[in-house]
């Protein structure tokens, strides 16, 4: 080995626990970098392949009733490749070991057993045989929540009859990789799953032989699809169609991109964070190396080593810390996108999940690291390069103090000697003060981003289920239904209230911009399903115009006063213009209000509901859901609670899970920026504090030099890092910002707390360590050797 | 060029000059203050000789020193040794220089710490052309026995003499040295001065030792004297007396 490289290992030795900080927080941003980049292509791979290898429709539309015949016309529209007709029907379902009723949506498969498109991967079991009846399979997470075995049977209302289902199968579609079932914007696996049951049984069962409800396309290489749309909906405008949509609107497939989109963004995220303040840490330490072997460098280079072999010489000590770095980051990294693809596995379901390690990501990553580094250290290097020989001969000149502004301002008697030279000291470099504090704040920010996704979502939930909706039970009709039914309903035992609410499928147009939207019609003064404003205060419904949520007029690019378009895609199909009267806060979905009774003239029906809001006497919730169960007119009933405590409990475990992780990375990048710089300045000023103790001054005066700094500098950086943490906090959240929820900017007291906390204990540990290296001051020694 | 045939040499020594300086002289800029740390110097240096260059701390031998060893260039004049011109070489050339013919000795031994003695040595032995082994290099200093200790390890003498084994390991045709007794009581400076001596006897190697110790001046075959950037005389010693025997 080169003895410049031996010098090079043991100045690392020497410096282990500098090293080591630095190369933690090189780690933590490469295992984030690499954990989501792992994901991200174990996900984004899984998806391709599922889709094309199960043929999932690029376009979907549904209609009330189409015959068959008209597909050989959709089959010539320009751009289809393939054409799937089938009947969709979401019906309650009686689970033995549930008292409420689950939603199940019934999917008809061919009798040939074999889907043209949106092809089912069977886990469990076999399809349907040809000939069978009341032979059902069911989707994988729906079967894992009930623990159901093959031959199994479930209870189902079919149009009003109780007919028993037979499970012969578990599946998978790419239509549902993940099952969130519509108007929810979370996954209830007990509550929603899908059954595929055989086209006839479907037909027989709905009164829909030679025809279908629900449709998927496949297009061919270079379609356009908007063009396709458009000639689908005219085809099937006569049918009742509600209007075709592409992949970016349907459901499962919005999830999953949002999620994969999301890791692209932890992606980038993370090593600017982390990377920026190990660059920072290396070229402090590097900077103090550097200067305190400068005779070492004179004499390199006094006996020929050229200005290149000294630089590179110190240029590789941070190169080693930032491979190894980068070594234990992309090991730690890929094992973190194992468990995260495991966890994956709750949500979203594909035939194979598995982790796919992206090397050209660690490759990257490598050289993002390196590049760093040197990026980092090349100020520091360069002075080495630099640093004239026969100068570096000489000591440094001592640094030049003056009075600071500080002292100037206060009595003279207001600082004791020891805090002026901690206030001196910091003046005198104030750039390096400064990223200290910087630094340490980042730590603060990242400890924010890394948990303020719980208080946003807690907010969120809050604010739509608790204050806004107030209902216990959602139910929703087959049929728009009438008055009298809706009367019954709200008259049955253990109702205590009921609301009702009309939705219809609209396409809104604003300006050039359009957006499918269901515009739900409610009663002039809601108690149950309440609108709020930003201020969480009920909003009245007005008599006339439309109302839309924040997401809404934010697509739309809508203020109040203007005058919108809006094309009802039901029944006899009428165009409205409707003047926007307010605008209301919500954080799922995008959505318009209007009232009721408006919106029945408008349509020119009669007093009709879609749905109705229940609140319920705790005590017979049961009674009322069996109650509900026997309407054939229900199609589907939606329990808040259940779903908010089951959303509740999963998510608080996955983000407990990732807190616990960057709480351990923001105390790295504390505890490295603290301790480098606790160390930087005990080297700097062993000397002076070695003078200090000798001259009479105890352990503790001394310690309150160097300690007070680190103490300013935390101090300092916690409000900053509030700061820091809204600031990125609003970066992730506008990058979250999709279709189906809006994530509000919402950081709890309690979670800034718990970021000063973790830096607080950080620099506490870190002034341990430097105050012990205070107490072992070799007095003598310090002041013999010449610096 | 190879030390074995000094015998031959050393008659014609004193004609042929390593070292011929030409009216030099440094300016440092500290500030907004000049220093003039040279002042016009000419002298030449021959072959196998050991000079002392005498001065009191200011007169401007380290900086004719660091000058003669391409640590540092002048503000005007000239500098040969032998056929480059020191003065007229980029800063390559001057690296190339110090790495091919000159040994340094500094005042404050300038070891790399984390390094052991034979690994100090070994850090030049590695970059040099012909170089001698690590250990007969720590051999002519007497420090064979503690080639694996490090600088902490070893006293100021021990190392100002890894230093010294450090600074003739490549062979160099030129050894410079700093005040390389400055930090040192008078029995260890006499041993370090020993060593000095006798690379200078038996590898034929040109020596330069700064000192403002005049006391030493007796082991030279020559004494430059400096003040205030200018030399002030050049003695030659008819007889130079062993360093043992110096006292001060």
């Amino acid at each position: 080995m080169r003895k410049l490289d031996q010098k090079l290992i043991r100045d690392l030795t020497h410096m282990r626990g500098q090293a080591l900080a630095i190369m933690l927080v090189i780690a933590a941003g490469v295992a984030t970098f690499v954990m989501s980049m792992c994901a991200y292509n174990s996900l984004a791979w899984s998806k391709e392949t599922f889709y094309r290898e199960f043929r999932f429709g690029d376009v979907f539309s549904s209609v009330r009733r189409a015959p068959l015949s008209i597909i050989p016309r959709l089959k010539e529209i320009s751009g289809v490749a393939a054409v799937e007709t089938r009947l969709v029907y979401d019906v309650l379902l009686d689970v033995p070991e549930m008292t409420e009723p689950a939603t199940a949506r019934l999917i008809s498969v061919p009798e040939s057993g074999e889907n043209e498109l949106n092809k089912l991967y069977i886990t469990r079991g076999r399809m349907m045989e040809p000939n069978r009846t009341g032979e059902v399979v069911v989707s994988e997470v729906f079967a894992d929540a009930h623990s159901f075995v093959i031959g199994d049977s479930v209870q189902a209302i079919l149009n009003g009859r109780s007919q028993q289902l037979k499970i012969v199968g578990v599946a998978l579609s790419p239509e549902y990789v993940i099952q969130i079932q519509p108007g929810s914007i979370m996954p209830d696996d007990r509550r929603f799953g899908i059954l595929w049951i055989s086209q006839r049984d479907l037909e027989a069962a709905f009164d829909m032989t030679g025809a279908f409800n629900s449709l998927s396309l496949k297009l061919t290489y270079g379609a356009n699809p908007d063009e396709v749309v458009d000639e689908l909906d005219r085809l099937l405008k006569p049918f009742g169609s509600v209007g075709g949509y592409l992949r970016d609107q349907q459901l499962s497939h919005q999830y999953l991109s949002d999620e994969i989109a999301q890791l692209r963004g932890m992606a980038m995220m993370a090593p600017a964070i982390f990377l920026s303040v190990a660059a920072f840490l290396l070229n402090t330490v590097l900077s103090r190396v550097i200067s305190q072997q400068r005779e070492q460098i004179a004499a390199l280079k006094a006996f020929g080593y050229t200005n290149w072999e000294v630089g590179l010489h110190y240029m590789n000590l941070a190169l080693v810390i930032s491979l190894a770095g980068t070594v234990i980051g992309a090991a730690f990294g890929i094992w973190m996108a194992s468990g995260m693809t495991k966890l994956y596995h709750t949500y979203y379901r594909f035939p194979v999940l598995e982790l796919r390690i992206d090397i050209q990501a660690v490759v990257l990553v490598f050289l993002i690291t390196t590049a760093a580094a040197i990026f980092g250290t090349w100020f520091a290097v360069r002075s080495a390069i630099r640093l004239p020989p026969a100068e570096a001969m000489r000591p440094e000149p001592p640094p030049s103090f003056r009075p600071t502004l500080i002292e100037r301002i206060l009595p003279r008697h207001w600082l004791s000697p020891e805090l002026r030279m901690v206030v001196r000291n910091v003046s005198r470099k104030p750039v390096k003060a400064s990223l200290s504090v910087v630094g340490i704040a980042m730590a603060v920010a990242v400890m924010i981003l890394g948990s303020f996704s719980l208080d946003a979502v807690n907010y969120m939930m809050d604010f739509q289920f608790r204050k806004a909706q107030r209902q216990d039970l959602t139910v929703t009709f087959v049929e728009p239904a009438t008055a009298s039914v809706v009367y019954e309903i709200g008259r049955l035992p253990g109702v205590i209230d009921s609301e009702t609410m009309r939705s219809v499928a609209t396409r809104i147009h604003f300006a050039n911009r359009s957006k499918r939207v269901g515009i739900m019609g409610l009663e002039s003064t809601p108690q149950l399903y309440r609108l709020l404003n930003t201020g969480e205060q009920p909003v009245a419904i007005p008599e006339f115009g439309i109302m839309l949520n924040t997401r809404l007029a934010e697509v739309l690019g809508v203020v109040p006063g203007d005058l919108l378009t809006v094309e009802v895609l039901e029944d006899k199909r009428p165009t409205l213009n409707l003047e926007v009267t307010k605008i209301v806060e919500e954080y799922s979905g995008a959505n318009a209000y209007m009232n009721k009774q408006q919106l029945h003239k408008l349509l020119k029906e009669s007093d009709v509901a879609s749905g109705a809001f229940l609140k319920v006497d705790s005590n017979r919730v049961n009674e009322v859901f069996h109650e509900l169960e026997l309407r054939p007119g229900v199609a589907s009933v939606a329990i808040k609670d259940a779903v908010i405590d089951s959303f509740q409990a999963t998510m608080e475990k996955s983000v407990l899970v990732m807190r616990t992780f960057i709480a351990g990375f923001a105390a790295v990048i504390a505890i490295g920026v603290v301790y480098n710089s606790a160390r930087i300045s005990l080297s700097e000023r062993s000397r002076d504090l070695a003078t200090m103790r000798v001259i009479g001054f105890s352990k503790s005066e001394v310690s309150t030099v160097l300690l007070a700094e680190i103490a300013l500098f935390t101090l300092l950086a916690i409000p900053i890092g509030w700061l820091f943490g809204f600031g990125l906090a609003a970066l992730m959240v506008s990058g979250l910002d999709t279709d189906n929820y809006r994530i509000p900017l919402v950081i709890n007291p309690s979670t800034l707390g718990v970021a000063a906390l973790v830096v607080v204990v950080a620099t506490v540990i870190s002034a341990i360590i430097v105050q012990r290296r205070i107490n072992e001051l070799d007095l003598i020694g310090v002041l013999k050797t010449r610096e | 060029m190879s030390p074995g045939n000094t015998t031959i040499q050393t008659l014609t020594t004193k004609k042929s000059p390593v070292f011929r300086a030409v009216d030099v002289a440094k300016i440092y800029e500290m500030g907004e203050v000049q220093v003039h740390a040279l002042r016009g110097v000419t002298l030449n240096l021959y072959d196998h000789e050991f000079v002392v260059l005498l001065g009191a701390s200011g007169s401007g031998k380290s900086t004719l020193l660091n000058i003669l060893g391409g640590l540092d260039v002048p503000t005007t004049g000239t500098v040969h040794y032998q056929d480059h011109e020191l003065t007229a070489s980029s800063d390559a050339e001057l690296t190339k220089y110090r790495r091919n013919y000159v040994g340094f000795v500094f005042q404050f031994y300038n070891l790399i710490p984390s390094l052991t003695a034979r690994e100090n040595v070994e850090l030049i032995t590695e970059i040099a052309q012909s170089p001698m082994h690590p250990l007969e290099a720590l051999e002519m200093v007497k420090l064979k026995d503690r080639a694996d200790h490090f600088p902490a390890q070893l006293s100021g003498g021990e190392q100002q003499r890894v230093a010294i084994a450090r600074a003739i390991a490549k062979k160099p045709k030129v050894l410079l040295c700093d005040e390389p007794t400055g930090a040192l009581d008078v029995e260890t400076g006499i041993v370090v001065l020993e060593a000095i001596a006798r690379i200078n006897r038996e590898l034929g190697t040109t020596t330069a030792v700064i000192t403002h110790n005049a006391a030493i001046a007796q082991m030279a075959d020559r004494v430059i004297s400096l003040s205030n950037g200018q030399i002030i005389g050049i003695e030659e010693n008819a007889e130079r007396i062993d360093a043992s025997e110096l006292k001060w």
